[in-house]
């Protein structure tokens, strides 16, 4: 890791040319080694934290300035628990983004039926909103039996999501509750 | 975590992943550390560098045992039995650290005379409901109020000598014929751990899912956490329990209240039964004040609530603390709304609603089976994931009819993480910054903008009036989590979470205006006038910028010895690296390991010098575990359902209809169900069958069964068995082999390996089997499906974890 990439890693705005993964793996002629230059796409790096198991090792991210798309991911250096290293997962991280079988649309069964149909996010968002609303309606309970005030739904339940970043998750417990959810659950329970 | 709050106040990692690097001895149990946190690994090796020893106890010698000094098979499910015969030899050989029993630990305070244990059962069990009354599990009181204790720790009644009664029954030879392990490998793991109760030397026990999905999960770590007790190991550096925590950000989840039992900051959601926000503050507060009679005692808890006016002032700006608090959802205090009872609750029909937000339930929970019936009787499912997964396409899953399946599934793709930005928390409460790189995929969105949009078209549509209720929808501080332009951001919410002032006050001399970010939770207030959406990470986004993305790696002389890195990222609470860190003085405030101190006392600057100490109080003044009422570790701990000292227990499906410590043979308060048939030393189901997690796969597999360099490396189910079994089934290395129990069937590839050896479990040979839990029949198409088709619906008494770690099986060739 060379001193410039260290600098880098104050979030300049500064670009380098970067063959991020696969080292030089051009030839030396000259006709062909620019030919092969032409092809390197300017990228700019990021870092980020691996999305697998909890240690929290440190990632570089390099993105390409014109596709917006990930070139690479790798280890990174200056990060004092991992120290530029990564497991087989962390590694991979790359072929997780870039990976053709991403779900890239809203998806839609209908009940009982026997295929996905393909939907607009608008489309899902209203119906979703609809539905959560209908069942909370038909089920809420402003007060229990003992005539308590609860301000509860107990035929919504939610589990996720460790998936989530800490602001998302505080906006997710916040959208719950304020929906009246006390079935709440996600992977640390398990 | 259940456990590690029961013994030292606060429910997580005590130390952090560079600290094992200072351990003198490192006791893995129940975790594959070196390929399931690979890189925490590097800080095991870098300990055994410097002369650590490395213990592994597991069923299955794996590449951690490679690593280790020493390597003792144990039969899952019986590490009770190991602890306690640990705790037994520590006792008999006083190799405990005695200053730090009689000053840190109740354990010189005496017991309530009531309270007893006799064969099995502590006092107060009531067969009829399968609780505890726990109404004698309580200290003798003084006239003042406080504990009376014996420091010289003789007194019968007092806990350490309760405890050498408890464990008196624990010897070797018992503890060696239930584990399977010999006397001469528990007599060195024994001799070689507890040499770290020496002032000076320290051992770290690191753990797993393999420790706590058992009917005693808890329990087993309440033991190992009382052993680091007795050892002196807690608040030291290279000392500590060490929770191996398996998802990114499940530290981060958990503190952030995405439980049902807890909001933010791990403050109680309010039952029923609590009225008010006033009886709601008293009753948090209540058994704080009582320790706090000992002036010794911090009792932290005590300021609970400001942190709750503050958290209801974040989530409901526009209305005042108390009617906030009455929009809350209030839990019924009668039922029980854990994972296991929430998918038995579902398979009941009535639960009609369900999301699935990053998380692949039809795979990743026990007995799988149900959860995938359950899902069908829902009458809608919302999934936002990555890929396609179990859970959303359960209905055309493998014995589903989908013309016969009503449920409604709505599928939302979300960005992964590296298209967003944001932070997350490590298992040792590190929260880092993430920046975006790459643009989401086309067609999919972050999870807050998915959260943000839903949110607003529910606003929308509530606030019509045709849809009943709609004031905590629209009291809800959306806004909040969104910048100008109505659009979820990660700085905006991460300044809500540490909270402002909301009105110009001055504290302690300084001046604050409305609007400034609340410098730490020590100015949070009961009054209104701050905010704050999760108090313990108050502090990490002040008027000084974003705590988190910090990348500094400067420390000081002290601070780099141990490998403390306070100025890179930040860590809660208050940036403290080291939780309990003023157990590891004396009451001078002299380090007991000088060596690798973590905190010491600087008489000229009448400051402390390292890390950020629990408190800033002079030594000697106050108990170091400040999160608990009276401030001492608790060895005696009347809080859990299942007892104050763990007991030995078999799991609920077992190979042994009897075990040497008492004639209950199960957790008397375990939580199961009754429709659901138990497994015990049944010929059809002669095996013990565990789960486990491979390298190159993680969780159910759904963010690595679809990387084709990973699927390439782990393409299949397998089942590892040792060769003694193979040859009694007549099962070939590569063989397909069916699995089978009362709950499932599963095929799986057979490795015959010595890695697994049969065990002698009373006089008799127990075999072992093991599966990875990563597959599912989505994708890829010949990989096999979930172990968790296999594991029961049996779990703790305290948390509910289902005990996926020892259950029964047959296996056979295909």
């Amino acid at each position: 890791m060379s001193v410039q990439r260290r600098s880098f890693l104050k979030l300049s705005a500064s670009a380098v040319a970067a063959a991020a993964f696969g080292g030089l793996g051009f030839s030396l002629k000259p006709s062909e080694a620019k030919a092969q230059l032409a092809a390197l796409r300017k990228g700019k790096q990021t870092t980020s934290i691996c999305c697998y198991c909890a240690v929290g090792c440190g990632l570089i991210v390099n993105t390409d300035e014109k596709t917006k798309k990930a070139i690479n991911v790798e280890g990174d250096p200056d990060h004092p628990i991992n120290e530029g290293a990564l497991c087989a997962k962390g590694a991979s991280i790359w072929q997780l983004a870039e990976n053709d079988q991403r779900v890239t649309s809203p998806m839609y069964r209908a009940p009982h039926s026997t295929k996905w149909e393909k939907k607009s996010w608008d489309w899902m968002f209203d119906h979703i909103a609809e539905r959560i609303l209908k069942t909370r309606q038909q089920s809420w309970q402003a007060v229990d039996s003992k005539g308590r005030v609860v301000n509860r739904v107990e035929t919504i339940a939610s589990v996720g999501s460790a998936a989530l970043d800490n602001e998302e998750c505080w906006l997710y417990q916040g959208f719950l509750r304020s929906l009246g959810l006390i079935y709440i659950e996600h992977q640390a329970r398990i | 975590m259940a456990a590690l709050a029961e013994s030292f106040g606060r429910g997580a990692m005590t130390n952090h992943w560079i600290d094992l690097q200072n351990a003198d001895v490192i006791l893995i149990c129940g975790s594959n550390a070196a390929e399931n946190h690979p890189i925490s690994f590097k800080w095991v090796t870098r300990a055994q560098e410097r002369g650590a020893k490395l213990i592994h106890v597991d069923p299955r010698f794996t590449r951690t045992s490679t690593r280790a000094d020493v390597y003792a098979p144990l039969r899952s499910g019986s590490d009770i039995a190991f602890y306690g015969g640990m705790i037994h030899y520590i006792l008999k050989h006083n190799k405990f650290f005695v200053d730090y029993v009689r000053d840190y630990t109740n354990g010189a305070l005496l017991v309530n005379e009531g309270f007893s244990f006799q064969d099995g059962l502590f006092s107060g069990y009531d067969e009829a409901k399968g609780k505890y009354d726990k109404s004698t599990w309580k200290f003798q009181l003084d006239e003042n109020g406080i504990p009376r204790r014996d420091d010289t720790m003789q007194n019968p009644r007092c806990v350490l000598q309760l405890l050498r009664k408890h464990y008196a029954r624990y010897t070797p030879d018992k503890v060696a014929a239930i584990t399977g392990m010999s006397e001469k490998q528990l007599a060195e793991i024994y001799e070689l751990y507890s040499s770290t109760g020496a002032r000076d030397r320290t051992g770290t026990m690191l753990y797993a899912m393999g420790q706590t999905q058992h009917t005693v999960g808890v329990q087993n770590i309440r033991a190992m956490a009382m052993i680091q007790l007795l050892l002196g190991n807690v608040g030291m550096a290279g000392g500590g329990i060490n929770a191996l925590r398996g998802e990114s950000n499940v530290q981060g989840s958990t503190d952030y209240g995405l439980l049902w039992e807890t909001l933010p900051g791990y403050l109680g959601v309010p039952a029923a039964s609590v009225t008010s926000l006033k009886a709601y503050n008293q009753k948090i507060a209540a058994p704080h004040l009582a320790g706090a009679k000992d002036p010794k005692s911090a009792a932290w808890v005590q300021n609970y609530p400001k942190y709750m006016v503050s958290f209801l002032k974040a989530m409901y700006p526009g209305v005042d603390p108390e009617t906030g608090y009455g929009l809350l959802p209030k839990f019924d205090p009668d039922k029980n709304y854990t994972w296991l009872k929430m998918f038995d609750t579902m398979d009941d029909g009535t639960i009609q609603g369900f999301f699935s937000w990053g998380q692949n339930p039809a795979c990743g929970g026990a007995n799988a089976n149900k959860t995938r019936r359950a899902l069908s009787k829902l009458e809608w499912l919302i999934n936002v994931n990555i890929f396609d997964n179990e859970t959303a396409s359960f209905w055309k899953g493998p014995g589903m009819d989908p013309k016969a399946v009503g449920t409604e599934v709505f599928m939302l793709p979300c960005s992964v993480s590296i298209e967003k930005e944001g932070s997350i928390s490590n298992s040792g409460r590190w929260m880092q910054w993430r920046y975006k790189g790459p643009e989401p995929l086309q067609g999919t969105l972050p999870d807050g903008e998915i959260i943000v949009e839903l949110a607003r078209r529910i606003r929308k549509l509530a606030a019509t009036g045709k849809y009943g209720p709609a004031e905590g929808i629209l009291a809800f501080n959306l806004d909040g989590c969104c910048d100008e332009h109505g659009e979820f951001n990660a700085h905006a919410t991460a300044k809500l979470i540490n909270g402002y002032f909301l009105k110009d006050v001055t504290l302690d001399g300084k001046a604050y205006k409305a609007g400034e970010l609340v410098p730490s939770f020590t100015m949070l207030q009961a009054d209104g006038s701050t905010n704050s959406g999760n108090w313990l990470y108050c502090a990490s986004y002040t008027e000084k910028g974003n705590m988190a993305a910090r990348r500094d790696k400067t420390q000081t002389e002290m601070q780099a010895k141990i490998g403390l890195f306070p100025n890179w990222s930040w860590c809660w609470p208050v940036n403290r690296r080291i939780l309990y860190n003023r157990a590891s003085v004396d009451a001078k405030g002299m380090p007991f390991a000088p060596q690798k101190a973590v905190i010491a006392w600087n008489s000229a600057t009448q400051k402390w010098d390292g890390d950020v100490p629990d408190g800033g109080w002079a030594p000697g003044t106050k108990h170091p575990f400040i999160m608990i009422p009276i401030g001492y570790g608790r060895l005696f701990g009347p809080g859990r359902a299942d007892g104050p000292f763990p007991e030995y227990y078999e799991p609920l499906n077992c190979p042994v209809s009897g075990h040497p410590f008492s004639r209950i043979l199960h957790n008397p308060t375990a939580l199961s169900f009754k429709d659901e048939e138990r497994v015990v030393c049944d010929s059809r189901y002669p095996f013990v069958c565990t789960t486990y997690r491979v390298t190159e796969h993680w969780q159910t597999g759904v963010m690595t069964r679809y990387t084709p360099w990973l699927l390439e490396a782990e393409p299949q189910i397998f089942c590892e068995m040792s060769v003694e079994l193979a040859k009694l089934r007549g099962i070939e290395n590569g063989d397909t082999v069916i699995l089978e129990n009362q709950m499932g069937t599963l095929w799986a590839k057979a490795i015959v390996t010595e890695r697994i050896k049969p065990f002698t479990v009373m006089g008799a040979v127990i075999h072992e089997v093991g599966i990875p839990w990563h597959y599912g029949w989505v994708w890829p198409k010949d990989g096999g499906d979930s172990a968790n088709l296999l594991t029961p619906s049996v779990g703790d008494p305290n948390t509910g974890i289902p005990e996926s770690k020892a259950f029964m099986v047959n296996v056979r060739k295909a």
